[in-house]
């Protein structure tokens, strides 16, 4: 990975001014930034920090909170440079405008990989750049949050280089008081101090002057020895009105005169609207319109239950084009037909590829993962009112600015006739990144056709899970060749895909030949990033085909995984940390086993261990999943442990109980009920061990999830020999004990 | 016609139909947002309020079915400052995106309440609430803090 160094002189040459002028905005761009978001006395002393002449340092964020723990990570990030007093520190949102687009995003993932070109884009970005790579100043439109990107390029690339450049200018400004050289002064906890002296001025007190400077491009970083805010798990300063009602998301907006938005949308995917009788809904209590949309109906009433039972009244008749006969069988055929016979696009070849297999002892399987809904806990919603020529609209969204595009275009207003209010989100996932937003599009559609009301459109919990952009069904075929003495001589894998080929599917482990290809199958049923993306399938697909190998080995899961990761000292440190830590090895109580898995992705490396337990009646427990995380420096090592927690809990659901499944071209589940979460009862006890690694920042918010999986299933075949090659575990004859005796 | 609804110790008299979820009530008529929306058909939890003290999950409950009861919502045990389980849950730190938190909290102030030191046991039987995010393990160890505050 290149140095933050060389990425601003050499930004400079490989992008012009974009990249180097994103870090450090010019005086008149602090201007505007002062005028747009300034609040009493601040002011703008290097992009995204704020200084008030009382010394309260404001950090703006380029993200939304879907409680991840952002709004006090990138601040702790920029602080520790800045040298601020953290007590003083303070998170804001940025506005959702084209002045506080997130470079720094853009930066790094263009940057981070080992060259300039869509390989690096990660998938959830794909659609927003489209399949040609375009400019850096395309990039700059995103707020994104998503990709696990937030401390690890937001942080990195934008946070630690504008607190050091900010601080930087507090420097000048004070030594051009005391008529000294900026080197004769020192930071310390808000205040500039001069050494000699030991006078000081607070950053308060500096930070008009500071902000007449022009910054440096180029600031000079804290060794991670001097860190003192990074490493810390600072409490998160968004807890507190997450536990009182008070944190507002976007299904609490409120506005004068507002009215409630129920949908009926055509249930399957790609149908229009034929015709509906919408007498009987008009003739309902509360009920103030009906509109007809291409593929949905949505009845606007005062009140939103009002509105909802109008909508259940209705027997809207679709045009639903060729799709009207697809299930899940015929979309499983079709991947299968295309798994067998191609056309394939190699993606990667390593030594001899498939020619090595006729050197050894073949082992095949195929192993599949269902369509899984993000089911956030809150449904998808948003409140518009178009007025004067004007729109305005609340939503919580993994991209402000990129909201505020989506509604411009639905609209066809310009953006600056667009106010979009990022509200907190009850859970993204994937869910609310751009390229899917439908509950924009319809929100905004109905206001246009209420002018002057504000209208707030939610789903119903079924319209969110049978309307949501799948983590797709994917298949995968594995051959390996086996030695003498068990290890892989050649590995041979072919998958289908949505789209592109993932670069998750290239193994962290060192084998001579290799062989990866990719068959394009595409469905009507619509698709999307969830959480860990390409990594949930193929970290399942790979990790289980691996211990596979192991017991065709006859050799010890880990001991196997050791012998294949001999060139890796990190992935190997995290295994052993696992092993030791699950107490890999030792002796377990009747009918429990362990099982293990590691991955890496969005540069974080995890290790799971699983201990199950498989009662005589085929009664499954899961009662311990163990995980060493190197998240290499670790900025808030309690927000890691929390978002790997939760990671492991949103894996396990889908691991156990997740799929989503076709039929008659829509999709079968509706509600929790058909699509069941782990809960407390069935949640293993889960122990989280964080490495102190000095290897490069990495993702927290996803790689948790992808191991769970292969650790469950591994786990599963150790205790039963049944081996798991099919999404969810429960359909594999397995009764969960995770139900209560009784569900209120 | 009109139901009489006591919610957080103020007397409502609302005018709304016999069948009218008490959540949709509570959110839209009395503008008290703390109390969310999770699936509409009691299976996710995240509208526990108390009625008459018991945790009661208000999307599947019809006003017909409170007219003249004792409503208690986030808002209202929030009234004086964090409680006990709130307080817990910040030492904690419990909430990730925190959406279905107000529930949470609500299904467990209600449990403590007849049951003060409750085991992992107890609290998995009694709170069926779904978090997506996954902070369980969280609210498991703010739980057993609190049972363990109990037993001194």
């Amino acid at each position: 990975m290149p140095t933050r160094r060389a990425i601003l002189f050499g930004g400079a040459a490989a992008g012009g001014a974009l990249i180097v002028g994103y870090a450090l905005w010019p005086s008149h761009r602090r201007e505007d930034a002062d005028r747009l978001d300034a609040k009493g006395d601040e002011r703008f002393v290097s992009n995204w920090i704020k200084i008030a002449t009382d010394g309260t340092v404001t950090v703006v964020v380029p993200h939304c909170d879907m409680g991840t723990g952002i709004f006090t990570a990138l601040p702790q990030m920029a602080a520790e440079e800045l040298d601020a007093d953290w007590s003083m520190v303070r998170a804001e949102q940025a506005p959702p405008d084209s002045l506080f687009a997130n470079g720094a995003l853009a930066e790094g993932f263009i940057l981070s990989g080992q060259g300039l070109g869509r390989e690096q884009i990660p998938a959830f970005l794909r659609g927003i750049v489209g399949n040609s790579f375009r400019t850096i100043a395309d990039f700059m439109d995103l707020q994104t949050t998503g990709g696990s990107s937030a401390v690890r390029f937001t942080g990195v690339y934008g946070m630690q280089v504008t607190g050091a450049a900010a601080r930087e200018l507090l420097v000048k400004a004070a030594a051009a008081r005391w008529s000294v050289s900026p080197d004769a002064c020192v930071t310390k906890n808000g205040r500039v101090i001069l050494s000699a002296t030991g006078k000081s001025f607070g950053y308060g007190e500096l930070a008009a002057e500071a902000a007449r400077y022009s910054p440096s491009s180029n600031p000079k970083l804290k060794s991670p020895t001097e860190y003192t805010l990074i490493g810390k798990s600072l409490p998160r300063a968004d807890i507190p009105p997450k536990t009182n009602g008070t944190a507002q998301y976007g299904i609490d907006v409120q506005a004068p005169g507002l009215l409630y938005a129920a949908l009926r949308i055509a249930p399957v995917f790609g149908s229009k609207l034929k015709s509906v009788d919408t007498r009987g809904a008009e003739g309902m209590r509360g009920v103030r319109k009906v509109v007809k949309l291409d593929d949905a109906v949505v009845v606007v009433a005062d009140r939103y239950w009002r509105a909802k039972d109008a909508a259940a009244s209705l027997a809207p008749v679709w045009d639903e084009g060729g799709a009207g006969n697809v299930t899940s069988a015929s979309i499983t055929a079709k991947r299968q037909a295309a798994l067998k016979a191609g056309p394939f696009d190699v993606d990667q070849k390593i030594g001899s590829g498939a020619e090595a297999l006729s050197g050894g002892r073949v082992i095949e399987a195929a192993y599949s993962v269902p369509y899984l809904a993000h089911a956030t806990m809150e449904p998808m919603n948003a409140t518009a009112v178009f007025r004067d020529g004007r729109l305005e609209v609340w939503s919580g969204t993994q991209d402000g600015l990129g909201g505020r595009a989506h509604c411009a275009k639905v609209a066809d207003l310009a953006m600056e006739k667009v106010t979009f209010h990022l509200m907190h989100l009850g859970g993204g996932f994937g869910r609310r990144l751009p390229n899917y937003f439908n509950f924009l599009t319809y929100a905004v559609k109905t206001a246009m056709a209420l002018p002057g009301v504000p209208v707030k459109l939610l789903f119903t919990r079924e319209e969110d899970m049978q309307h949501d952009y799948y983590r797709p069904n994917v298949l995968s075929s594995f051959k390996a060749a086996l030695d003498k003495a068990g290890a892989p001589l050649g590995w041979v894998n072919h998958y289908t895909t949505e789209d592109n080929a993932n670069p998750e599917a290239h193994l962290i482990y060192g084998i001579a030949n290799q062989e990866i290809s990719t068959t394009k199958v595409t469905t009507h049923v619509p698709t999307g990033p969830w959480r860990s993306v390409e990594a949930s399938w193929h970290g399942f697909f790979i990790e289980s085909f691996v211990d596979e190998l192991a017991h065709a080995a006859g050799t010890d899961p880990v001991a196997y995984r050791r012998a294949l990761l001999k060139e890796k000292p990190r992935h190997l440190a995290v295994l052993e940390r696992a092993a030791q830590e699950a107490g890999w090895g030792t002796p377990l109580p009747p009918r429990h086993a362990r099982g293990i898995a590691i991955f890496e992705c969005f540069q974080t490396i995890v290790a799971e261990i699983a201990e199950v337990e498989v009662a005589d009646d085929g009664g499954l427990t899961i009662h311990r999943i163990t995980a060493a995380v190197d998240a290499g420096t670790t900025v808030n090592p309690d927000g890691l442990k929390a978002q790997v927690e939760g990671a492991i809990i949103f894996g396990l659901s889908a691991a156990l109980h997740g799929a989503i499944t076709i039929d008659k071209g829509a999709v079968v589940q509706a509600n929790f009920p058909d699509y069941e979460m782990v809960r407390l009862l069935g949640c293993p006890a889960i122990d989280v061990h964080v490495a102190n690694s000095d290897g490069p920042y990495g993702g927290g918010g996803e790689p948790g999830t992808p191991p769970v999986a292969p650790a469950v299933a591994n786990a599963v075949f150790a205790a039963t020999g049944i081996r798991i090659r099919e999404l969810p575990i429960r359909d594999h004859g397995l009764a969960l004990k995770d139900r209560p005796s009784a569900i209120r | 016609m009109t139901i009489e609804l006591k919610v957080n110790g103020t007397l409502h008299t609302l005018d709304v139909e016999p069948d009218a979820p008490l959540l949709w009530v509570i959110r839209d008529e009395l503008g008290l947002t703390g109390t969310k929306f999770g699936c509409g058909i009691a299976a996710c939890g995240a509208c526990t309020v108390h009625v008459n003290g018991e945790a009661m999950r208000s999307c599947v409950t019809p006003m017909s079915a409170v007219a003249g009861a004792e409503i208690t919502t986030i808002e209202g045990i929030s009234a004086n400052g964090p409680t006990q389980v709130q307080q817990a849950w910040i030492e904690h730190q419990v909430p990730q995106c925190g959406y279905c938190q107000s529930g949470m909290i609500m299904a467990v102030t209600a449990l403590l309440k007849t049951n003060p030191a409750p085991t992992d046991a107890d609290l998995e039987q009694a709170v069926t609430n779904i978090c997506r995010c996954g902070t369980y393990p969280r609210i498991r160890a703010a739980v057993a803090a609190l049972a363990q505050a109990q037993q001194g």
